[in-house]
């Protein structure tokens, strides 16, 4: 019987597939990374007021990956030395919606890294009995070290939720510091001497583009454009309006919005100025952002405007220095006693009161845990943890954000597209920004769209 | 019975249309005779031709990643695979990244062999069960029964996902392997009871019933009379359901727990957080591929055959 014969052989080979499952289940995969140096000799004595937690663990999900994530877990060596905790991490690109989901099932993780102030708040409002209050411990560190903004980002409805983590500034041109030199180009410090620059780099050099840019994000496509925004609301509105049309007390399209927007499609939407080595205008929407600066190494562009974490985009071995390849610089104000500057970061959640998760949350704010983390990452990092000593931060762009952060003259806002609703911030307002780019709709119908998706109280 | 026809499907041709023999006969030999058809409609060069372009435009995107797998970074971000022709430069480095960069990827590799196998093993031994009892035995509401797992295909499993998780998380067993292998054999079973089913139905009854005269019971009937000529149908779902279990990122993605999650969810990270490593992505790709390629190949023999099986049901 042929048919026994071939139900033999599968059976064999059921039967081989499960030996290796066996072997599967023996084989443990335990790759606990050796700790960093800069964590192994750690004073234990500023750990004592987070008590003896032996055994107790704390898991954490935020939305940074690898390999990102490894200084963020090696930053977590020294709390776990000291108290004895274990701190179990995850990361996940599907971060946002995943957490949603975990919180409606009813097993959330004890602490979440929250990008989105808007995120926060619409956890607030759909799981007021588990999401947490910041610890004692932890608000004491954030009135401390943090400016009382970043207080106000992580409330909502006078109930401290988020305590900062991370930082970025947003408010930087990229371009490459020897290409400049070469073509004796200074760096603008008003907004018109950079389009002065630009006019001049258009002039001088026919075949290239000056500026380059991509807001192509898979499913968040648009989000650089909205940065973009942001920043010319800054200078051309100023803060105030800026604080205004965040909470949604000026229409979404009040004509200081428009404004804003037809200042940044002056470059962005100028087929003259855009888009260095990668196309026209339209280009813009289908360019990854991450691969949006690689036209400057090549001498394809001059400038491109994103924030300070880009200097993770750029290929192994880019010399990232004020006179290496590439460098950026601040985008200038409209004047030059005016710095308006655009801010991300993460924010803390806790979803358990448990003491271990509430010591965690408060060694998250503490000055120690910035340094260490600082040295576990090495470029590209920066707090707004005015305790932290900056001597730490080795990459000259991360000094120039955090002395931007921590100085007083800037005026510092966080990033709108994050404060506002989820609907409007990740959703609409990503793909009117889209739209506006490719196509090329005006920035009047683009804006009233958005007003129009704004969601009812 | 059933060898006889098989061995001799000439003589069997032959007998249809002279003497009206029975009703499995005359099947098989229609089954036959479509085949033959088809062997000369798809022998004409035309069509071999057709098929021969389908065959490329379909691989080619496949054979993109697979050049792209090999490509340096910088090459990989700046211009398209394609000019690997004019300007070739090979490099290992992002396989070398992949396997022993930062991402676990030996365990997340034995993580999916471990959700897979029992994954396809499981519903295929409850489907094979409930399927015979839908075609072979008669209880009360068996119609009525059939209609409702039959239905249940319609519910997107998108709806369940989240009621489900809220029950794991209510037993309790919400980190364990078992709330990967129960998910995806409750997914499963719908489809495989119906395939199975009708695959059951395409038995002769007369051979049921022999069986029965000889003093044959359920359960005998069941492994010695059908499971044998049910292997090419079982063959056909088991790689279905493999390559939708190893393939699968959206229950995975709800339900494992950190320590158990699978190539698909770590290939889903490999980007990095903003999206910088994407290079990384092509050889991910492929190291997860090979072990569908390969099943896929070994057993596409009972693929077509379990497929072919299937057309013929009416």
């Amino acid at each position: 019987m042929p048919s026994r014969k071939i139900s033999r052989r599968l059976l064999a080979m059921t039967a081989g597939m499960a030996t290796v499952t066996l072997a599967a289940c023996g084989g443990s995969s335990d790759d606990s990374d050796p700790m960093a140096d800069v964590t192994s000799n750690v004073d234990c004595a500023d750990f004592e007021e987070y008590g003896d937690l032996d055994g107790k663990s704390v898991s954490v999900y935020t939305s940074i990956i690898s390999p990102e994530d490894q200084p963020h877990i090696d930053s977590y060596a020294p709390f776990e030395t000291c108290t004895g905790a274990t701190v179990e991490y995850e990361g996940s690109r599907d971060f946002e919606a995943q957490l949603q989901v975990r919180l409606q099932a009813g097993n959330p993780p004890d602490v979440a890294y929250i990008p989105q102030p808007g995120l926060i708040a619409t956890i607030a409002d759909s799981y007021p009995d588990v999401i947490q209050e910041v610890s004692p411990a932890a608000q004491s560190n954030v009135d401390e070290f943090y400016n009382e903004a970043w207080r106000t980002y992580g409330s909502v409805d006078e109930t401290f939720y988020g305590a900062p983590l991370g930082a970025n500034a947003k408010s930087f041109v990229w371009y490459s510091p020897t290409a400049f030199s070469d073509a004796g180009y200074e760096i603008p410090t008003t907004l018109d001497e950079l389009y002065t620059l630009t006019d001049q780099m258009v002039a001088d050099n026919p075949d290239i583009k000056p500026w380059c840019a991509g807001i192509e994000s898979g499913t968040a496509t648009g989000w650089p454009a909205t940065d973009w925004l942001e920043d010319m609301m800054l200078r051309t509105a100023g803060a105030d309006v800026y604080d205004q049309w965040v909470a949604h007390e000026i229409p979404f399209d009040d004509p200081a919005v428009v404004t804003a927007l037809d200042e940044a499609g002056k470059i962005l939407k100028n087929d003259a100025y855009v888009n260095g080595g990668l196309g026209g205008v339209e280009s813009i929407a289908s360019t990854s952002f991450g691969d949006a600066g690689y036209p400057i190494q090549d001498g394809n562009c001059f400038m491109m405007r994103q924030a300070s974490f880009y200097q993770a985009q750029w290929p192994e071995g880019t010399d990232v220095s004020e006179d290496g390849e590439v460098f950026a610089f601040y985008l200038p104000g409209e004047t030059t006693e005016e710095s308006p500057l655009l801010v991300g970061g993460e924010f803390t959640v806790a979803f358990a009161d448990r003491p271990e998760v509430q010591a965690f949350q408060a060694y998250l704010t503490s000055p120690e845990w910035s340094d260490v983390k600082a040295q576990t990452t090495g470029a590209g990092w920066i707090s707004a943890n005015s305790g932290m000593d900056a001597d730490l931060l080795v990459s000259p762009i991360d000094r120039l954000s955090y002395d931007l952060l921590t100085d007083e003259a800037t005026e510092v806002r966080f990033d709108g597209s994050d404060l506002m609703p989820a609907a409007v911030g990740a959703g609409t307002l990503w793909t009117a920004m889209t739209k506006w780019i490719a196509p090329g709709d005006s920035s009047e119908s683009v804006l009233a769209e958005v007003e129009a998706s704004w969601p009812s109280e | 019975m059933s060898e006889t026809s098989t061995s001799k499907p000439t003589s069997a041709l032959a007998d249809a249309d002279a003497v009206a023999g029975p009703s499995e006969m005359r099947k098989l030999s229609r089954k036959e005779q479509r085949s033959i058809d088809a062997k000369t409609r798809l022998t004409s060069p035309w069509a071999s031709g057709f098929a021969l372009v389908l065959a490329i435009l379909w691989s080619v995107p496949t054979f993109g990643l697979f050049v792209t797998s090999f490509r340096p970074e910088r090459a990989i971000k700046t211009e398209g695979w394609w000019t690997f022709f004019t300007a070739p430069e090979v490099s290992l480095e992002n396989y070398d990244a992949v396997l022993n960069g930062n991402t676990d990827f030996a365990g997340a590799f034995l993580n999916t062999v471990v959700i897979t196998i029992p994954a396809v093993v499981i519903p295929i031994t409850l489907a094979l069960l409930a399927a015979y009892a839908f075609a072979w035995m008669d209880f009360k509401g068996r119609n009525f029964l059939f209609v409702a797992v039959f239905a249940l295909q319609v519910v997107p499993i998108q709806i369940a996902l989240i009621p489900l998780l809220t029950q794991y998380v209510n037993f309790g067993i919400d980190s364990s392997l078992w709330v990967l292998w129960l998910s995806h054999s409750i997914f499963a079973l719908p489809l495989a009871i119906f395939l199975l089913h009708n695959f059951m139905m395409d038995i002769p009854r007369s051979l049921i019933e022999a069986a029965r005269v000889d003093g044959a019971g359920h359960v005998k009937i069941f492994f010695q009379v059908l499971l044998p000529l049910l292997v090419p149908a079982i063959a056909s779902f088991a790689i279905f359901q493999f390559l939708w279990v190893w393939n699968d990122l959206l229950i995975a993605l709800t339900f494992a727990s950190t320590d158990l999650q699978p190539l698909t969810l770590k290939i889903g990270n490999l980007a990095g957080s903003r999206g910088s490593e994407w290079q990384l992505l092509s050889a991910g790709a492929f190291i997860a591929m090979i072990v569908p390629l390969a099943v896929f190949l070994g057993l596409q023999r009972f693929f077509v055959r379990g497929l072919l099986a299937g057309g013929v049901k009416g």
